[in-house]
Order: structure tokens, then C-alpha cells, then sequence
């Protein structure tokens, strides 16, 4: 396994030398319903006019890698082309019966369990394609779960750049304080994706990130 | 009845990444126990660790709850960053613990800095630390 990870932080350096810049994988990763869904099409709806996920109240809506290529953002006369990959959300435990609650019926709510944990394999494996990250974090969450330390440290030993996007600042609440004493190491960004909140802070913060 | 099972550090030492995560998972999801582990995995086994279990989940096991204490972490930024460099230096990764569960047991694992919180489905039993 660090023989894996040395391969992959060797390819990385060997990538940045060599790469067009066209070809920088930015992935959206979180929880599920962090909101990274939703910040994926407000992206590209700003950018490409169109939306790239779907998205839902019940968790585990995108079960697969969503890939938006050649997106194109520009600010103060710079411009950034990345390809967008919109994750299923990583967790450590799915039970159909959680689905019950959203009115799905048993078939289909086995059907989206199964699916979810193939989801969560596929984020993890995709871990490796990763140029930078844009970590989703639900504000009104506590920012400590498991799933949020052990992925940024994966991250952090991948040497994959991070920007952290608090999402859901609109509600009441969210606490972008907590999120920035948990992470005091990252750059924490204030965000409502669904209302387009301080989002072009977030397009600064990426020129920064990718350049 | 519940098991809450202790693993020394020297017990998965020696082995690799995939035997590890394979010892530990068995025990949660084979055996049904709370996993102690003196020190933590490397932040590679954890991802791996997530991946196997998704592996896992059938009809009876549903996951795991997961939670890794490292007192190292705490305090200030600088402070906290020579103590956590001392402690790896010194320790490694034995500094800490790791608390894994069947999801179907723990309820959910609250984590605070300064306090860890395990709620229990069962009897719905409350542990503080």
C-alpha cells in the first residue's frame, strides 16, 4: 500500500511537469448530503449553462462518478479549465431501512443500498485521479465524524491539495467557526451552494488552489 | 451480550496493510465486537478499511462505526503540531486508540476534541470518556 501511494505521488509530480493543464481532475468528496451535488451543478451551471448531477433529499442520491470535462472558469482576466467529478457521498455503514424513511419500498430501497456501497468504493478508488480536492462539509454538522478526519488525512498523505467548502451557510444553523477549528490547517470557504452564496470567493480560492 | 475486545498494537504490527484491516473487520463483522485497537491504523488502512467493509454489508452486517482518539492532535496549532511530531517520532503509530463497532451495535459514535461519546442501539446505553 505505500508502495501504491509513492507510485501515485511520483505520478503526480511526473503529471505536473508534463500535463495539460486541461486535464486537472478537480473531485468534489464529503459525506453524504454535504451538498456536493449541488455545488457540482452550481458550478456548472455558472460556467457551461448546464446542470451535471442529479440531486435529492435522500442521502446516497449520486451512487455514481459524475464527470464533467473541460470546465472553463474565468476571473480578472485568468482563466482555469479543470474536469469536475462529482463523488457519491463516503460513509461507513448503509442500511436499506434508513431508505424506508423516504418512502422508497424495500426492493428499491435494497436496490439503493447496494448501489451506495459500490458508490463509496468507486470515490475511494478514484481517490488516486485526484489533482485537488474540493472537500464538501455540511456547516450545521459536526465537522468531527470519522469519515471527515479520515479522508482529509488520506488526502494529506497523498499530498492532494484541499479546499475545504462549508456548505449550507443559509441555514441557522451552520457554523463555519467549528469547521475551522477542526481543520485549522486548510482554507475553509463559506458557502451556499444551493443560493449561490459567496460562491465567487470559492472560484478565487480555486485559482489559488490550481494555479 | 456485548464484547468489547482489546488489540495490542504489537498484535497487528507485524502484519500487512490488507491482513490488518482483514483481522479487524473479522472481528466486527464476523464476530460482532467492539474493537479496541491501542494506537491507529495508517491513513491509507483507514480509507482501505472503509472500502473493505462497503465490501462486506450484507443483510446482517450493515457497517461499521469508527473512531480514532489521538491526544496529539489537541491543543494549539503550534503546540499541537511539535506534540503530534514528538509522539510520532517516539511512537508512531501506537500513540491513541481506534474504537471500531458493527453499525448495528454502536448507533453512532460522537467525537468531540475533548470527549468521546459511544451510543449504543442495543440498551441504548450511554459511555462517556
Amino acid at each position: 500500500m505505500i508502495i501504491k501511494v509513492f507510485r501515485s505521488y511520483l505520478k503526480r509530480i511526473f503529471d505536473g511537469l508534463f500535463k495539460k493543464k486541461a486535464n486537472i481532475k478537480l473531485g468534489l468528496y464529503g459525506s453524504p448530503n454535504a451538498g456536493k451535488s449541488t455545488l457540482a451543478n452550481r458550478i456548472t451551471k455558472d460556467w457551461l449553462g448546464q446542470e451535471m448531477s442529479v440531486v435529492s433529499n435522500i442521502p446516497h442520491e449520486t451512487r455514481d462518478i459524475n464527470l464533467k470535462e473541460g470546465v472553463e472558469i474565468r476571473k480578472g482576466g485568468k482563466k482555469l479549465t479543470f474536469n469536475l467529478v462529482d463523488t457519491p457521498g463516503i460513509a461507513t455503514k448503509i442500511d436499506y431501512e434508513d431508505f424506508l424513511k423516504f418512502k422508497l419500498n424495500s426492493k428499491e430501497a435494497k436496490q439503493r443500498a447496494k448501489e451506495a456501497t459500490k458508490g463509496v468504493i468507486e470515490s475511494i478508488k478514484w481517490l488516486d485521479n485526484m489533482d485537488c480536492v474540493l472537500f464538501v462539509l455540511d456547516s450545521t454538522a459536526n465537522p468531527y465524524s470519522q469519515i471527515n478526519i479520515t479522508l482529509i488525512g488520506n488526502l494529506a498523505a497523498r499530498n492532494i491539495p484541499v479546499l475545504i467548502a462549508a456548505n449550507k451557510t443559509d441555514l441557522k444553523k451552520s457554523n463555519i467557526k467549528k469547521i475551522e477549528a477542526a481543520f485549522p490547517q486548510y482554507k475553509v470557504i463559506g458557502i451556499s451552494a444551493e443560493r449561490g452564496d459567496n460562491i465567487e470567493e470559492l472560484y478565487d480560492a480555486l485559482f489559488k488552489v490550481l494555479k | 451480550m456485548l464484547t468489547l475486545q482489546y488489540v495490542p498494537y504489537h498484535e497487528i504490527q507485524d502484519l500487512s496493510s490488507i491482513g490488518r484491516i482483514r483481522k479487524l473487520l473479522n472481528m466486527v463483522a464476523k464476530e460482532n465486537k467492539i474493537v479496541l485497537l491501542e494506537g491507529r491504523l495508517k491513513r491509507e488502512e483507514e480509507a482501505e478499511l472503509i472500502k473493505a467493509t462497503m465490501e462486506e454489508i450484507n443483510h446482517s452486517f450493515k457497517g461499521i462505526e469508527l473512531a480514532v482518539i489521538n491526544p496529539s492532535t489537541q491543543g494549539s496549532v503550534i503546540f499541537g503540531k511539535f506534540r503530534s511530531n514528538l509522539f510520532n517520532m517516539l511512537l508512531g503509530d501506537r500513540q491513541g486508540f481506534t474504537i471500531i463497532g458493527p453499525a448495528s451495535v454502536v448507533k453512532n459514535i460522537k467525537k468531540d476534541p475533548d470527549k468521546l461519546q459511544l451510543l449504543l442501539s442495543e440498551n441504548r446505553r450511554k459511555r462517556k470518556r
